[in-house]
């Protein structure tokens, strides 16, 4: 059975496409986002630790922990880092590795990233970090370079392959245009082209990458303005995942052989689309904030053709 | 009085009116950021007029006008001047957020009180 079909059932069922992504969003527990079956249910910890119990590969995905931040929204999203990190810490089976989809810091100062570092690498796994937009604040561009650019290209796009897994971090956040959205641009669109060739089709491929390649709402700037020719390449391989950030907000849509997931901030909440006059920081009631702020762990099962995504909160 | 004692009283009073003319012309404009949108999104200025740009909202942001002027990152309640020295449309955008755009337009100063054929800045 296709998504489609799926999207068709559920809108019989009269549950509306937008009721589904507003659970999806705004779910407070820990959601497994299914593979073959399409239909979300709702997992807690223990079941996301039985899932990666069974998986070939399981990995962590943090975004947007915005060290250094320290409006209304989150006073201390250094504190809410390092809970992030002591919830990963507790997860029985240690993940493979972890990848940071970007926004280490809030301005990219020099203590920022140093303080963000002293926290993630509590963790102790290795983590694959692309950059966001406020990475490349300083004045020479070179504080997020220097310290996660090594045997990167460009601005800091790579390729590594793990657990059968070939895994892709680009960098849409540099060159901006204005009136567009995030950019990846030519040289690093021939790259991508250049990396994919040859690969069995077979072969699962995680792209991971700050701002959403897909486009989940240009007024706020949310997609990838050549996101399309990029996902032109990936077309073929029979299981594609897409991994970003940067909307602090679980989003997830399935199209084809293609899943798209946006992970959860560990610093700040920001709204649903289009539900606020802008994307800025969201003040939640202090009490709510650890439902909205999280992690997500992704367990690989070779076999299967989709990655399970399971989305933690800190708490809730 | 001599008429070079004259000559350069004149110039002196030349000067002064000119002088004044454009400091008493050039103006200060603001530009404000909130909720992520330039407001006014178009302005316009006369040559020799400073824009001061500020940030209200939690988020950073810049002001980049193509090849013309770049700001630095403006944190909350950051601020950033430009003063404009030659006319034309300046579009300008946020590098971070490059939905957010915005237009100084600067016209040239009108030459109304500058008037040279009374001889009030006529210089020999």
């Amino acid at each position: 059975m296709s998504h489609h079909d799926h999207d068709h059932h559920d809108e019989e069922r009269g549950v509306s496409r937008r009721k589904v992504l507003e659970c999806m969003t705004w779910a407070g527990t820990g959601v497994l986002w299914t593979i073959s079956g399409g239909v979300p249910r709702s997992l807690g910890l223990v079941d996301a630790a039985n899932a990666a119990e069974a998986a070939a590969l399981t990995f962590l995905q943090i975004s947007d922990s915005h060290i250094g931040f320290d409006k209304p929204a989150n006073p201390n999203a250094a504190g809410t880092l390092e809970e992030a990190i002591a919830k990963i810490n507790a997860i029985p089976k240690k993940p493979s590795f972890m990848i940071h989809t970007g926004d280490i810091t809030h301005l990219s100062k020099a203590a920022e990233f140093d303080n963000a570092e002293k926290i993630i690498s509590q963790a102790k796994l290795d983590v694959h970090y692309v950059p966001g937009e406020h990475d490349f604040l300083d004045e020479e561009v070179k504080f997020y370079k220097d310290r996660y650019g090594k045997g990167t290209k460009g601005p800091g796009y790579y390729s590594f392959d793990a657990g059968g897994v070939h895994f892709v971090g680009l960098v849409n956040v540099v060159d901006l245009k204005a009136g567009g959205l995030g950019n990846l641009g030519a040289e690093q669109l021939e790259w991508l082209e250049g990396d994919l060739k040859g690969r069995s089709k077979s072969t699962p491929i995680v792209v991971f990458a700050h701002i959403p390649l897909w486009t989940v709402y240009p007024q706020w700037g949310w997609g990838t303005e050549d996101g399309a020719r990029a996902l032109d390449y990936l077309k073929g391989f029979g299981s594609v995942t897409v991994l970003n950030g940067h909307i602090h907000q679980v989003m997830q849509k399935v199209e084809g052989n293609v899943t798209f997931h946006t992970a959860r901030s560990t610093a700040f909440p920001q709204p649903a689309p289009g539900t606020a006059p802008s994307p800025g920081p969201m003040k939640v009631e202090d009490a709510k904030l650890r439902s909205v702020l999280g992690i997500a762990s992704v367990n690989f099962k070779r076999g299967d053709q989709r990655l399970a995504i399971i989305d933690t909160p800190l708490a809730g | 009085m001599t008429f070079a004692a004259l000559r350069s009283l004149g110039l002196a009073v030349a000067a002064t009116i000119l002088l004044g003319t454009v400091s008493a012309r050039a103006e200060e404009h603001k530009v404000t950021i909130d909720n992520f949108t330039f407001a006014p999104a178009q302005l316009t200025v006369k040559i020799g007029d400073t824009v001061t740009w500020t940030n209200h909202d939690d988020i950073p942001h810049t002001v980049v006008s193509a090849g013309k002027y770049r700001s630095k990152t403006m944190d909350t309640d950051g601020t950033f001047s430009f003063t404009f020295t030659s006319a034309g449309d300046y579009k300008y955008f946020c590098s971070l957020h490059p939905h957010m755009t915005g237009m100084i337009k600067v016209e040239a100063q009108t030459t109304g009180m500058i008037q040279p054929d009374q001889g009030t800045n006529k210089v020999e």
